[in-house]
């Protein structure tokens, strides 16, 4: 092949390689008899986007931190504490909105937490978030009194319904609400200077902190963007299951961190996208629903995802290389 | 001295030559080393020395030429190759591994065992044996090595490479970590190896020290040996001439600029990572030199001045406004521009474009509503390309794909685009072609002319006095001395960096020469 030529293709790989990833495992299982007619049903479209919801709040936020170089291992705990909060909050008689808030800010907050001290103190955010991921999973379990909390019904349980009211939604309102935040960070990453300045730290934090970008604060906006996400997805995750569960999500970071790489985000910092980390997510969502028809046992599932994580990256790899 | 010239030859090499590109690294070098010889291997920084060594090692193979140790062919196919014929080489930067004992480190590769199980005993002996023949038997051989001072680890990693009964040891700049007193220490571990018949190549920048430990001297220029000769009546004169003695080319296009007011006043400031409080003013229209050698704290003052280090004392005057510390994104908003020496690790994120990379540091002009235009942010950096003959593919290609000189002329690009005034470069033409190198003196004038002012550091002396109007110079964390361009020469210079002084007497016959 002609240089150029090879250039042309190594980036086709890069935009296209998990797209093309998640067409080949909808192809796959389409083709499959047994389960062809059940798989390609709109019915099941759609009950595998609601399941989505809840991975990819968590990966949109932790797209921005793996951009930055960074971590956050507590995501999954976040996502419980929130959702227990969000319950407690109901239970206790606040308006159902407030209790979303609620839920969102605790998110923010334990973001705010990991940022403040990873800067701060100037530790690895992976040691940071590994510490976060006990406490905030310690906390759901303390607030919760060990159980899971009960809550009354409310409109927030519709956000992640079945079959959306009003019915022309086509699909549960948590749905659009990932489509819509996807569309926001993908334009807040590709177009705004704050978005630069996360590729800048991640890419080169030396360089970022010598053009003059406050890395510091830069970080910790990320990781209150990240634990934001988490707390919507703790929301969505109580909606879903009506009950405010402490041991929900339990390591629920890795399928999130797992989306990311898989689409394209680089753990080394500087790369990766929304839109790849979309199809990340939905590759999982997708081989999970297959398998389930399939009748294959869980650890079958175990074993495919994690062959892709590493397929995924190696592709990823061999594309930069030869750079 | 105790070298007799008919003792026997250890090392010949002959005719080696080592090309990079165009860059002819080594040109036909031929060197001599003697059993018991101490050998000072001198040069400018770029002169070849570490080239030299890398073929000595095994590390590059040489384009051509041959090398005989003990009078058999020798030709590395790597570094174990020259371990293995008797060659022990202690680097500038320490390669021991930090968490592991010295005991560990002095006999990694070479653990003494019996089927696999470690030897402690013998292994024990043969370090406390090392420790006591480098005069440091005070050292532990117990302790991880992160717990030692820096002279401490220099010496076990002196230990070390003897562990290996070198016939010839390579010492690349071993004292610029060491207080004065492990520096008379290893003096003295360098004349016992040789009165046992070790040859030493001794590298340093530090030409007093060298006059001391070395018995004979080699120099190197532009790859080339230019001068072999026994020290012993050998003047620091007479080496800083073989080191600088190229002609001055007429590659520094004279930009004529008026000197306007104070811009930057440094009142005694120290930094953080500063040895000595240093008081410099910079104005209007002015390039500043800075000479030194490479850890004379000339790189420490510019990170103190730009906000990279803290400051610890004293204060800067920013046009007419004093200031303490300042963080780098507040320093940019007064005007100062910082070109790092690191242009791969520090100043540019190679991943990133080029069109990222050049507006960095402002993005405001792209703006609006919060929402960066990219289309007109590639337009101005094409723009950016022109001006400033930048050799790339377009805007959107990651600065990784450029060739060295026209990445740093992305990071200059960088400075003009951000408006810097006051512009702190750190060897700016380190590592690029000549013809960049003509063009980056030449922008370096036209800053000047538009009245901004420059502090410009190079460890390239005819590049200072080519292009600045008044050069500083500095020789181990102090400001030796601060004058206008026309007063130094390459010997003056030279010899205030290496030696820390200006010789007497010379100043009258310098001002003479420079005036005809």
């Amino acid at each position: 092949m002609t240089k150029p030529r090879r250039d042309r293709f190594r980036k086709a790989l890069g935009v296209l390689g998990p797209f093309a990833g998640l067409v080949l495992v909808i192809a796959i299982f389409s083709l499959i008899p047994e389960i062809q007619a059940r798989f390609l049903r709109v019915a099941n479209f759609t009950s595998v986007a609601t399941q989505s919801v809840i991975v990819a709040l968590g990966a949109l936020g932790m797209t921005l931190v793996i951009i930055s170089g960074g971590i956050d291992l507590s995501a999954a705990s976040n996502i419980a504490l929130s959702s227990v909060i969000a319950a407690y909050a109901i239970n206790a008689g606040a308006p159902p909105l407030a209790a979303v808030v609620l839920g969102v800010l605790t998110g923010a907050a334990v973001g705010l937490a990991n940022g403040a001290l990873i800067t701060r103190l100037r530790l690895i955010p992976f040691i940071v978030t590994l510490g976060m991921m006990g406490i905030a999973r310690g906390a759901a379990k303390w607030i919760a009194g060990n159980q899971k909390i009960d809550a009354p019904m409310t409109w927030v349980n519709e956000l992640m319904a079945r079959s959306p009211r009003p019915s022309w939604l086509l699909v549960a309102p948590g749905v659009w609400g990932v489509i819509l935040l996807a569309v926001l960070m993908a334009v807040v990453l590709r177009r705004t200077v704050f978005g630069r300045h996360v590729f800048a730290v991640g890419s080169n934090e030396s360089t970022a902190r010598l053009c003059g970008i406050r890395t510091g604060r830069v970080k910790v906006l990320i990781y209150v963007t990240g634990g934001l996400f988490c707390g919507l997805a703790g929301v969505m995750e109580f909606s879903r299951l009506t009950v405010g569960d402490p041991t929900v999500a339990i390591g629920l970071e890795l399928d999130i961190i797992a989306a990311v790489v898989i689409g394209g985000g680089s753990l080394s910092g500087g790369e990766g996208s929304i839109l790849g980390t979309m199809i990340g997510v939905m590759i999982m969502s997708f081989l999970r629903n297959g398998c389930t028809m399939m009748g294959w046992p869980n650890y079958i599932q175990e074993i495919i995802i994690g062959a892709i994580i590493v397929v995924a990256v190696t592709l990823d790899r061999m594309r930069h290389r030869q750079e | 001295m105790t070298t007799a010239p008919e003792s026997p030859l250890v090392l010949r090499m002959t005719g080696v030559t080592k090309t990079f590109g165009a860059t002819r690294a080594l040109d036909d070098v031929s060197f001599e080393l003697r059993r018991g010889e101490v050998r000072a291997l001198l040069g400018e920084n770029g002169a070849g020395k570490s080239t030299m060594m890398k073929v000595l090692s095994g590390a590059l193979a040489p384009d051509s030429g041959t090398m005989e140790i003990e009078g058999c062919p020798y030709a590395p196919s790597g570094p174990i190759d020259g371990f293995r014929a008797g060659l022990s080489i202690v680097y500038q930067e320490l390669t021991l591994a930090p968490h592991m004992t010295v005991e560990e480190n002095i006999m990694l590769g070479r653990e003494a065992h019996a089927a696999g199980w470690l030897d402690r005993r013998s292994m024990k002996r043969k370090v406390r044996e090392a420790l006591e023949f480098v005069r440091h038997p005070e050292i532990s051989a117990e302790v991880p090595i992160k717990k030692l001072s820096v002279g401490a680890r220099q010496i076990v990693e002196i230990a070390r490479a003897l562990m290996n009964r070198s016939r010839i040891l390579v010492l690349d700049e071993p004292t610029s970590s060491l207080s004065l007193e492990d520096s008379l220490r290893l003096f003295e571990i360098v004349r016992k190896l040789r009165d046992q018949g070790v040859a030493v190549i001794y590298i340093s920048h530090f030409l007093e020290e060298v006059q001391k430990v070395a018995d004979s001297y080699t120099v190197l220029r532009d790859g080339r040996n230019v001068g072999s000769g026994p020290m012993a009546g050998t003047g620091l004169e007479d080496l800083i001439q073989l080191m600088v003695g190229r002609k001055v080319d007429r590659m520094f296009p004279r930009v004529e600029h008026g000197i306007g007011e104070t811009v930057l006043d440094l009142r005694e400031l120290r930094g953080t990572r500063m040895a000595a409080h240093v008081s410099l003013t910079l104005s209007r229209g002015e390039i500043l030199g800075i000479a030194g050698l490479i850890g004379s704290g000339r790189t420490e003052l510019l990170r103190s001045v730009f906000g990279l280090d803290g400051i610890e004392g004293g204060c800067l005057v920013v046009s007419g406004v004093e200031t303490g510390g300042g963080r780098p994104w507040a320093r940019i908003d007064q005007g100062f521009g910082f070109l790092s020496e690191d242009r791969q690790g520090e100043g540019l994120a190679l991943r990133m474009s080029v069109a990222d990379n050049l507006a960095l540091s402002d993005f405001s002009p792209y703006v609006r509503a919060g929402l960066l235009r990219t289309g007109r942010q590639r337009r101005a950096v094409e723009g950016w390309i022109d001006k400033m003959n930048i050799r790339t593919a377009g805007p959107d290609r990651k600065v990784l794909s450029l060739s060295g000189g026209n990445q740093q002329k992305v990071a200059l690009a960088r400075l003009l685009h951000q408006q810097a005034s006051i512009l702190l470069l750190d060897e700016p033409t380190r590592g690029i072609d000549v013809v960049s190198k003509a063009q980056v003196y030449e922008w370096i004038g036209e800053l000047a002319r538009e009245g901004r002012a420059v502090l410009f550091v190079s460890s390239y002396l005819p590049e200072l006095l080519g292009v600045c109007d008044r050069i500083a110079v500095f020789h181990r964390g102090v400001l030796v001395d601060s004058r206008p361009a026309a007063e130094w020469d390459e010997h003056s210079l030279m010899s205030a960096a290496a030696v820390g002084r200006v010789p007497d007497g010379r100043d009258a016959f310098d001002k003479e020469r420079t005036a005809e």
